[in-house]
């Protein structure tokens, strides 16, 4: 029972949120961009969609300046 | 007139030949938009679609491709006129329009790439996921972490399926690092030059 974060495999939490997930890896950016299994989750969905067991979860944060 | 390419290689300018029946949509007229518009139209593209809202000013110089004679022009004017000097050629559909929240994937329906050469985290990331939400098939150049100085090595380009992004992913952001021409341009080059990559692959829709 694993998860895949940025490619590093992380134990898998049963009903664990996008928002939950992100907390329990410190992930503290503000501006991320979520996709599981290549799907893009929108940020007003983080707190209610529940991650799947074996998910390929990325996620990468926007910096300001351009 | 048209940009001279000296190559012997007949397989190779075909693949730049591939470029002038292209468009290409840019987000943005700053560091990053100007450079990036500047290197495809040297490139060969015909077609560029750029939005931005904002007036050149002194402290741009530094980076941006503008001119100390162009302080107080409309970005895209100013554009136009730039790259008008390198191809008289370019389509230059330039708007100088603000990107409101909900519509501004809107401008680059019908540009075969888009790129996200955006200011803020903010706005950088609701464009994005506005092009990911309605343009799901477009491909899309994105930026982030273009502040500071040194650590080039540190960027890479990160694909999630038709995103993009150029990445240095500990960098500072802008209100706590500067911004200058070598590390901006870098970003932008390095954007062009995927844009020239899909561009030459025959699969891109």
């Amino acid at each position: 029972m694993s998860i895949m974060v940025n490619n590093k495999k992380i134990d898998y939490v049963e009903q664990e949120s996008v928002q939950d997930l992100l907390k329990r890896i410190k992930y503290t950016f503000p501006l991320v961009i979520v996709k599981i299994n290549g799907k893009h989750i929108p940020r007003d969905i983080f707190m209610t969609k529940i991650i799947p067991d074996n998910s390929d979860v990325q996620v990468i944060h926007m910096i300001s300046g351009g | 007139m048209v940009i001279i390419i000296k190559m012997k290689k007949d397989e190779i300018k075909q693949k730049i030949a591939l470029f002038s029946h292209k468009s290409v949509g840019i987000a943005g007229a700053g560091g990053l938009g100007s450079n990036v518009a500047v290197a495809l139209a040297r490139s060969g593209l015909l077609h560029l679609v750029v939005v931005d809202f904002d007036k050149v000013d002194e402290s741009n110089l530094n980076r941006q491709y503008y001119f100390r004679s162009q302080v107080g022009k409309e970005k895209i004017t100013a554009l136009k006129e730039n790259i008008e000097n390198i191809n008289s050629s370019v389509i230059c559909d330039f708007q100088n329009i603000k990107l409101h929240k909900g519509s501004m994937w809107k401008p680059f329906q019908y540009v075969d790439i888009v790129v996200e050469a955006l200011d803020s985290a903010e706005i950088k990331t609701q464009f994005i996921e506005e092009i990911l939400q309605n343009l799901p098939n477009k491909p899309i150049v994105a930026a982030s972490g273009v502040a500071g100085i040194g650590n080039s090595d540190r960027i890479y380009t990160k694909k999630l399926g038709n995103l993009y992004l150029v990445y240095d992913e500990e960098a500072k952001s802008s209100d706590e690092d500067i911004l200058l021409a070598p590390k901006v341009c870098l970003f932008a080059n390095w954007q062009a030059n995927i844009v020239l990559e899909l561009l030459s692959n025959e699969d891109v829709p």
